[in-house]
């Protein structure tokens, strides 16, 4: 089992960014990131209470994620004591992954060290671009030649360390991508995550783009970065192991994220974050106050869920195995789906040993063209 | 003068003398049935209150475009000088792609009232069915419509009207259909003017058919004008045409409800049924004669109908072929021009090729299928109907890209139309320009009037069924009418395009036009469906064709990406939920080799002309 802890602030909010955040001024009263690492530990106990009476058998922790926001806003011991609750609520296994998101400019040597001293083993760092132009269209505010030095002291004080880069900003050239690739390599990681920009509805980047202020993407040229960037990967040794992400020989994968893919259970604390378990998936209220007042009013923080079907199921597992460098087992396919097999290796879009060994694994093709793939295997 | 008859003359004991048969003869929108409608309320057989808009028009269809299509007659008394007449008024059809009809409408009166809307003057239709009854020897009664229109300009167009037809401006009667203005005194010129019809009491029965209407409870009804003699209930009728016969089970007249009557006599107009079931057996045209007596030679002037133009109709949903046939079937129990075949399509699947008499008549059937039978439609482009001569000098009748022969070809014969156009005269270059664009020859030009112009053409059929009359129309800021008539064949330099998606030919897109427009179809073509059909996974090269020989070539780049980038915990169910949608959604695809296409695609690219129309 696993376990997701959202930490929803940032000191800015990015143009592109959608995800459930909030800057101080955002934030409004009700909530506050002194309280918040004492406010989600009672949800972790919460959930140790609702695991014991669902009579599902009791399953020590594998990986922790903490994501955001910017988790690093948090001093370093917020974090470490939020662990400590996963850990004395529910037990961490041997060898567990332990990763948090970093910013680059909100880490030091010391706020490491001690994340290293409280149990983390690994950091990914947003990157985004190596390029200033790029970050300036993403409001991305820190200084990328801070990225190296955060790189060097994490990988001092003994994480692992992920690189998160995204590609096809507007404005951004090949070379530009290139530039970012290569200093990304330079800084010597154990992962890389790449992915490409998605204008989401309602963000600020979306609004300039509708008003012509800022090109469109484009998809072409998102296929175009993703080869570069996928063959400079493998030129230095990574591996891809999922659509977005590539890891440094074996062992390097995040197992956290894997999880996921692999339809494992997760509890996610925190405001907004999603839970999955025992096929059951649900959801918290997104506003951190809202969050907050459950919590002290002893009440869920739950605001939706879903138990999908038997045959949602099936469409889970088919976008989500077939994302993976592991793949999917051609056994686990209906009739139809295995009758599309051959017409996927004619194409290309799939690895023909993996299949003749009995499992679907996209070529680099296949990867950039995987929703296809999932509607050939689901015939739709 | 009492407007109102106190008592009707009886059918079957009518004296011709007391007889008169009219039709009007009107452009669209020019007032015909508004006039007819009054007329129906001045002799007192439809009451105001009774009265639906537009009394003869019954068809939805013809309703909702403010056309009449298919013909009625109905039976009026109207009293002059204390002597009750019978007037016969038969509504004639108003469209260019029913001439045969109008022509048989015409040939059962004796005279024709020519209604001209006062603030339009005369339409090139107008005149082409004016010319046909003239022809035909009818007494034409000029009248101008919508006198009450404040733009109105009676003494204008009452100058034009008396050129026309070589009468004095005084002649033409001014009436409003609307207010009921002057329709009293134009029922009474009808009687006056008028010569009541003759015939022969005593010979054997003679009775023109000039319409036949399917009707679902009693089967097909008949409209025949009586010449000669005298028909009965109960006695055995004889179709000249085919020589088959049945019995008259009903005969009467339309007032304008059907009243049954004791026989119908020389000059009458009524109505007869028989209980066939299919308006085939019932032709236009045909002579219905008395069995046991039957007449030697038949009224003449008979034709089958003759389709000109063709189009693929194919069900949107495979599953409803045999709907679709059904309702094809059953519209042809009402329509005898309506022609079709089973055809197979190697884009489009099972559907029928279906010939028709011109381009309204296509639009109207095909929505009278999608409104009563509920069905949806893929219509693949008109053509006409073409005689190719390949190396073995035979001619293949072709009303099928599809059916043009292989290999070298020797000759095609391509129908011509004569054409008139009626414009305002300072259009006369840019109509000029267009029917020389369309391969037209100017035939002759009269001015009507200083500032109206009747231009004759001759011109290929294929090139004014697709899209001419919107031409036209745009070219002359709407002023523009039209008006065509088949006029023989010619050998043309013509060629099939033909279009291919990755090397595959769409059979539903190919087209015959003439050499010298090939290129210009082919760049269209492969242009608009570059356009329309999505990005696939591989490149999609759309070429068109003149046999082997490539005239125009486009591709569909390649699809490259077609992956969320990102998919962690949250993510999940947002894009789970994307693709069930993206299932859902999932549009309707033809599979052309391995391309998909949406069917929209297919309907967008076929119906070129539709869109400029609405």
């Amino acid at each position: 089992m696993s376990f997701y802890v959202h930490i929803p602030f940032c000191t800015v909010r990015c143009g592109y960014c959608d995800f459930n955040t909030y800057t101080a001024k955002e934030l409004g009263s009700g909530a506050s990131q002194a309280s918040y690492a004492a406010t989600v530990s009672q949800e972790i106990s919460f959930a140790r209470q609702v695991m014991d009476k669902s009579g599902l058998p009791h399953r020590e922790i594998e990986t922790v994620f903490f994501g955001g926001g910017t988790p690093t806003l948090l001093p370093a011991s917020d974090l470490v004591s939020v662990l400590a609750r996963i850990n004395s609520e529910f037990g961490l296994k041997p060898g567990a992954e332990v990763t948090t998101e970093a910013n680059p400019d909100s880490v030091t040597r010391e706020s490491l060290q001690e994340l290293k001293d409280g149990g983390f083993t690994r950091v990914s760092f947003g990157m985004q671009s190596a390029v200033p132009h790029v970050l300036a269209v993403l409001e991305r505010t820190h200084d990328p030649k801070g990225v190296p030095q955060v790189v060097r002291w994490a990988r001092e004080v003994g994480l692992q360390v992920s690189v998160d880069l995204i590609y096809g900003t507007p404005g951004e050239s090949l070379e530009d991508w290139r530039t970012s690739v290569e200093a990304a390599l330079s800084y010597e990681p154990d992962h890389i995550s790449a992915y490409a920009l998605i204008i989401e509805e309602g963000t600020k980047l979306a609004a300039q783009i509708r008003r012509g202020q800022v090109p469109n993407i484009d998809d072409d040229d998102h296929a175009e970065k993703y080869q570069l960037a996928d063959e400079m990967f493998a030129a230095a040794g990574f591996r891809w192991y999922e659509v977005s992400n590539w890891a440094k020989g074996e062992g390097h994968a995040c197992r956290h994220n894997v999880a996921y893919w692999q339809g494992g259970d997760w509890w996610g604390a925190g405001p907004g974050a999603h839970s999955h378990v025992g096929g059951l998936r649900w959801w918290n209220v997104k506003h951190p106050s809202a969050y907050q007042q459950r919590i002290d009013g002893g009440i869920s923080p739950g605001h939706g869920r879903e138990f999908p079907d038997a045959e949602a199921v099936k469409l889970e597992r088919t976008m989500l195995l077939t994302r993976l460098g592991s793949g999917m087992p051609i056994a686990e396919l209906d009739e139809h789906g295995r009758r599309a097999v051959a017409g996927l290796i004619a194409d290309e879009l799939i690895e023909p040993q993996s299949a003749f060994a009995g499992t679907i694994v996209l070529t680099q093709r296949g990867r950039l063209l995987a929703d296809l793939v999932v509607r050939e295997l689901l015939d739709f | 003068m009492s407007p109102l008859a106190r008592t009707a003359q009886v059918p079957a004991a009518t004296d011709p003398s007391l007889i008169r048969n009219f039709c009007i003869i009107a452009h669209i929108d020019h007032g015909k049935s508004t006039l007819a409608d009054r007329m129906l309320q001045s002799t007192g057989v439809v009451s105001a209150r009774d009265m639906k808009a537009q009394y003869l028009d019954r068809m939805d269809i013809e309703r909702e475009r403010g056309i009449t299509i298919k013909s009625q007659a109905v039976r009026m008394p109207w009293e002059v000088d204390g002597v009750t007449y019978a007037l016969n008024m038969i509504d004639t059809p108003g469209h260019v792609d029913f001439t045969y009809e109008v022509s048989r409408s015409l040939a059962a009166c004796e005279g024709a009232v020519l209604l001209v809307d006062a603030a339009q003057g005369i339409e090139a239709q107008t005149l082409a069915n004016l010319y046909l009854a003239i022809e035909s020897d009818l007494n034409i009664i000029p009248v101008l419509n919508k006198i009450d229109l404040p733009n109105a300009q009676p003494e204008k167009y009452a100058e034009e009207l008396a050129n026309l037809i070589g009468c004095d401006p005084d002649d033409v009667l001014k009436v409003s259909g609307k207010t009921g203005q002057g329709v009293e005194a134009l029922l009474d010129e009808v009687i006056k003017q008028l010569p009541p019809p003759v015939g022969v009491a005593d010979a054997p029965a003679r009775a023109m058919i000039f319409d036949s209407v399917y009707d679902t409870y009693r089967g097909v009804v008949t409209y025949v004008r009586v010449v000669d003699g005298m028909l009965r209930p109960r006695e055995r009728v004889q179709m000249m045409s085919t020589g088959s016969t049945h019995e008259l089970l009903e005969i009467g007249v339309s007032a304008p409800n059907p009243v049954p009557s004791k026989g119908l006599g020389v000059g009458e107009v009524g109505y007869l049924i028989t209980g066939v079931k299919d308006v085939r057996q019932s032709k236009v045209g045909d002579t219905v004669t008395n069995s046991l007596k039957p007449a030697a030679e038949s009224l003449g002037g008979y034709e089958d109908p003759k389709p000109m133009v063709f189009s693929g109709l194919y069900p949107m949903d495979g599953t409803d072929y045999p709907a679709l046939r059904d309702a094809l079937d059953k519209l042809q129990l009402n329509d005898a021009a309506l022609v079709y075949e089973p055809e197979t399509s190697v884009a489009l699947g099972f559907g029928f090729r279906v010939g028709f008499l011109g381009l309204l008549h296509l639009e109207i059937t095909r929505e009278r299928l999608e409104a009563e039978f509920n069905l949806d439609l893929i219509s693949t482009a008109p053509n006409v109907v073409y005689e190719v001569m390949g190396e073995d000098k035979q001619l293949t009748t072709v009303t099928n890209p599809s059916e043009f022969p292989e290999g070298k070809i020797l000759e095609v014969h391509e129908p011509l139309v004569s054409a008139t156009i009626l414009a305002p005269s300072e259009f006369i270059g840019s109509v000029m320009e267009l029917c020389q664009g369309r391969r037209g020859t100017l035939r002759g030009m009269d001015y009507l009037s200083e500032e109206r112009v009747e231009m004759r053409y001759t011109l290929p059929l294929a090139e004014i069924v697709f899209d001419f009359f919107d031409h036209l129309k745009s070219r002359t800021r709407g002023y523009a009418s039209l008006d065509w008539k088949a006029d023989g064949s010619q050998v043309a330099d013509l060629v099939k395009v033909d279009i291919l998606l990755q090397g595959e030919q769409v059979d539903a897109f190919s087209a015959i036009t003439h050499r010298d427009k090939a290129y210009s179809y082919g760049v269209m073509m492969t242009g608009k469906l570059r356009e329309l059909i999505p990005r696939q996974q591989f490149e999609v090269p759309i070429q068109a064709a003149i046999g082997s020989r490539i005239i125009a070539r486009e591709s569909i780049r390649a699809i490259r990406k077609d992956v969320l980038a990102k998919c962690y915990g949250g993510d999940i169910s947002r894009k789970r939920k994307l693709l069930e949608k993206q299932k859902a959604g999932k549009k309707r695809m033809k599979m052309v080799g391995r391309v998909e296409v949406p069917q929209e695609a297919f309907i967008a690219a076929l119906s070129t002309g539709e869109e400029k129309k609405k």
